[in-house]
């Protein structure tokens, strides 16, 4: 008995209030575990909101997902798979006490979202460029190619889903078509946009959070914080990064494939 | 540093300048020194939300409208709710009470996570600065529930501001939930098993399961909210073919077990104050203990029932009906087994127990109301009446009212080291209970004979109930204000209090009065069952 709290010069990373390292990882890690339930359901409340329009505009999901661009989202796919790979084998560094192979991991790691996060902005650039009347969103920076066939895929005021594909949804004339498609349309194909946008942009945000976790750890881990007995922030800082590739990865299907 | 510098430093902690005795409240990581700073914060807000619904019922003792415009009404109740859902009744309990105690009574040095509840107490006073900002700006006029399309489209008030702040609220719930799961599973003393954990604790671990489950699902809702109302595109829009009805789902998804992160903590003081003071071990402890655990669980399955007039098909509502009687069954092994307690128990009849039968008392009121509104038929002929509006404020102020003003005397001795007078005590507790009947139980007799919620004008016919609520509101707020004065006096005036003033088995009881920073001298272990109450001390 008679644990008192302040006996454990020999390992500086024990908080006072807790009796073991061991005790301290477990709750670290459960905490880890319990976190990420939470940001389960925090994207749940967007699957439901999926799921219901999916069920409701089945014919307009079919029309508009092949709007958005496939080949970079695979790209990205590959990219962040690839970072999992990176993130489990910087834990495993860790445990091996291999500190040159962890920082070297952590920075791949990190290079992957920040590679991620690029072309997910490219892929947005060219949704707006396209709203202003370009190509694509190097034209739009440099004024150079026009869109042949106007279309604004972002919701809002200027929202215009292409006319062709307004036909070819079926029990819809190309009359009827033409007649719908003005700017700011008010049909149910900004609902997939939307939650396109929302979906993919508070995933984005979890990868800036996730990116400034692993650079923080990266930068822990070139000051000698962490050790085989101790590299918890290694080990939660992955689960977290896990847990944001899954999202994509239903993300991915759900957008992309459908 | 040594333990004894540290206890030494705690007990002599007389800060030698401002600032320095400012941080060292602004920044503690200490749980105890976290829970009163919400204590504090969490009255303050409190009040404010009790001055709204004075003026709220001040309005309503005439049928004009002669105080306030109907604007201004409809900004005055949604202050009321916002403030009292979000930053009284869901922190209140928890983040006061359990924050102090859950440490204590598993006999751990903190909670898992200091610096994250300090992170979560600056969250509350950050989303409670931004709703505060909302009504000095001219307030908000949605109700506290944020119904699409009104508040994303029509509102002409600080709604993003309000939202802000309940979804800044909304993330200090679910830390202090998080923190707690982690703190219950991972911090107890050596011995403290589950089956010998107080019920406190049980109700407060099934409280934070929903907090960690259902929260996240009310922020999404309200940033999807925001969202729409800023740039004016959403996924609730019916002009794009969006369905206002999937707000009311994804928020009542959250709001209704809300009502059980509200109640449970509440049963869990209760089971508390009952069991100290008849001296028996809580009767049929493992239901009680898995019957908040059923609470919890069941209160997932039911939100529906708020929504059997949105359009929602008939055979839902039949079946969330019928789960919300289902939650009767939980909600009844409670109250059966804290009246078995009583049974035969040595009973005394302190403030904190005068509390705790009330509790009783309104808790079987309001549940049993609730059972009236489960079913399809009878909600659809009272839907936005004043009997539901009675039914929740049993639920609500007679619960976990009750149950915080209860908690707060038990444990004041704990918490301040001194006692509060008992004499006042008693007579607030009584002055509560009748100004609490007298305003809400005309509301069940008007609500069922027609009158709406939410109207600032109404049929002459209905004055008198409304008179009588506005009498009954004055007992009450008067009944909120004598405990404000004694307990402040207390800490000046009170009698020291010792360790243990109930001579109760607890561990929190078994160190001092306030408790050190690390809360024990020694590591506590336990060897025996909650509430081994020694039967020579049941004569004294």
């Amino acid at each position: 008995m008679a644990t008192t709290p302040h006996e454990h010069g020999h390992n500086p990373a024990l908080l006072h209030h807790f009796d073991t390292p061991g005790q301290q990882k477990e709750a670290a890690t459960l905490g880890m575990w319990a976190f990420l339930v939470t940001e389960i359901m925090l994207f749940g409340g967007i699957f439901m909101a999926y799921m219901v329009y999916r069920w409701a505009y089945p014919a307009i999901w079919a029309a508009a997902a092949p709007h958005l661009n496939t080949p970079l989202a695979t790209v990205n796919t590959v990219v962040l798979l690839v970072s999992s790979l990176t993130v489990a084998l910087s834990v495993h560094a860790a445990e091996a006490g291999n500190k040159r192979q962890l920082v070297l991991l952590l920075l791949v790691t990190i290079l992957l979202g920040v590679t991620f996060l690029g072309i997910k902005f490219t892929e947005y650039g060219e949704k707006f460029a396209h709203c202003a009347g370009y190509a694509s969103p190097v034209a739009w920076a440099t004024g150079g190619e026009r869109l042949a066939e106007p279309e604004c895929l972002v919701p809002g005021a200027n929202f215009l889903f292409p006319v062709e594909a307004l036909a070819a949804e079926g029990g819809v004339t190309a009359a009827v078509a033409t007649a719908a498609a003005r700017p700011g349309m008010k049909t149910p194909h900004q609902l997939f946009f939307f939650l396109y946008f929302c979906a993919t942009g508070l995933h984005a945000i979890h990868m800036i959070v996730g990116i400034t976790v692993m650079s923080v750890i990266a930068w822990m881990a070139s000051r000698n914080r962490f050790s085989p007995a101790y590299f918890t922030p290694v080990e939660i800082g992955g689960l977290y990064w896990h847990l944001i590739d899954i999202i994509w990865v239903f993300l991915f299907p759900l957008f992309y494939l459908v | 540093m040594s333990t004894t510098a540290l206890i030494n430093h705690y007990a002599t902690n007389r800060a030698t300048t401002a600032s320095a005795w400012l941080k060292s409240w602004l920044l503690t990581v200490d749980h105890k020194r976290i829970a009163i700073l919400y204590l504090i914060s969490i009255n303050v807000f409190f009040l404010l939300g009790g001055l709204a619904a004075s003026i709220v019922r001040l309005e309503l003792v005439t049928p004009q409208g002669d105080l306030m415009s109907a604007d201004m009404y409809n900004r005055m109740f949604t202050l009321h709710g916002v403030i009292m859902v979000f930053f009284f009744l869901i922190p209140g309990i928890p983040s006061v009470l359990g924050n102090f105690l859950i440490p204590l009574m598993i006999g751990a040095r903190d909670l898992a996570f200091p610096k994250l509840n300090l992170l979560s107490w600056y969250l509350y006073m950050g989303g409670g600065l931004f709703a505060l900002c909302a009504a000095v700006f001219g307030g908000v006029d949605t109700g506290w529930t944020f119904y699409t399309p009104f508040s994303t489209s029509y509102s002409n008030s600080n709604v993003v501001l309000t939202i802000a702040g309940a979804f800044v609220m909304g993330f200090s719930s679910i830390l202090t939930g998080l923190n707690f799961i982690i703190t219950i599973h991972k911090m107890r003393a050596p011995g403290l098993t589950w089956f010998r954990l107080p019920l406190f604790i049980w109700a407060h671990y099934a409280t934070s399961l929903i907090q960690i489950l259902a929260t996240p699902v009310v922020a999404i809702a309200l940033l999807l909210v925001l969202v729409e109302r800023v740039w004016h595109i959403g996924v609730f829009d019916p002009a794009i073919g969006g369905d206002p009805v999937l707000y009311q789902h994804l928020f009542w998804f959250y709001s209704h077990p809300a009502v059980y992160i509200m109640i449970l903590p509440a049963m869990g003081v209760i089971s508390e104050l009952i069991a100290t003071f008849s001296r028996r071990r809580i009767f049929g402890y493992e239901f009680v203990a898995f019957s908040s655990i059923a609470i919890a669980i069941l209160g997932f399955l039911v939100w529906g029932h708020h929504m059997y007039v949105s359009s929602q098909s008939v055979y839902s509502g039949l079946v969330f009906g019928f789960i919300t009687m289902l939650v009767a069954i939980p909600s009844a092994i409670k109250v059966f087994n804290w009246t078995a307690t009583l049974y035969k128990g040595s009973i005394s009849y302190r403030t904190p127990m005068l509390y705790a039968l009330g509790f009783i008392g309104l808790f079987i009121i309001g549940g049993l109301t609730g059972i009236f509104l489960s079913v399809v038929a009878v909600d659809i002929h009272v839907t936005d009446t004043y009997f539901v509006v009675a039914h929740f404020h049993y639920v609500m102020v007679g619960g976990t009212m009750m149950a915080y003003l209860g908690g707060i005397h038990y444990w004041w001795p704990k918490m301040t080291g001194r006692m509060y007078n008992e004499a006042w005590g008693t007579i607030s507790a009584l002055v509560v209970f009748v100004g609490f009947n007298l305003t809400f139980f005309p509301q069940f007799i008007m609500g069922y004979l027609g009158m709406p919620r939410r109207y600032h004008v109404y049929p002459q016919e209905f004055q008198i109930y409304h008179v009588m609520s506005t009498a009954g509101s004055t007992i009450l707020g008067i009944g909120f204000v004598i405990p404000l004065v004694y307990l402040l006096l207390s800490l000046r005036y009170g009698r020291l209090a010792g360790d243990d003033p109930w001579d109760a088995p607890g561990l929190e009881w078994r160190t001092s009065s306030p408790p050190p920073t690390f809360n024990f001298e020694t590591q506590p272990i336990v060897t025996e069952e909650a509430y081994a109450f020694q039967p020579e001390a049941a004569h004294l």
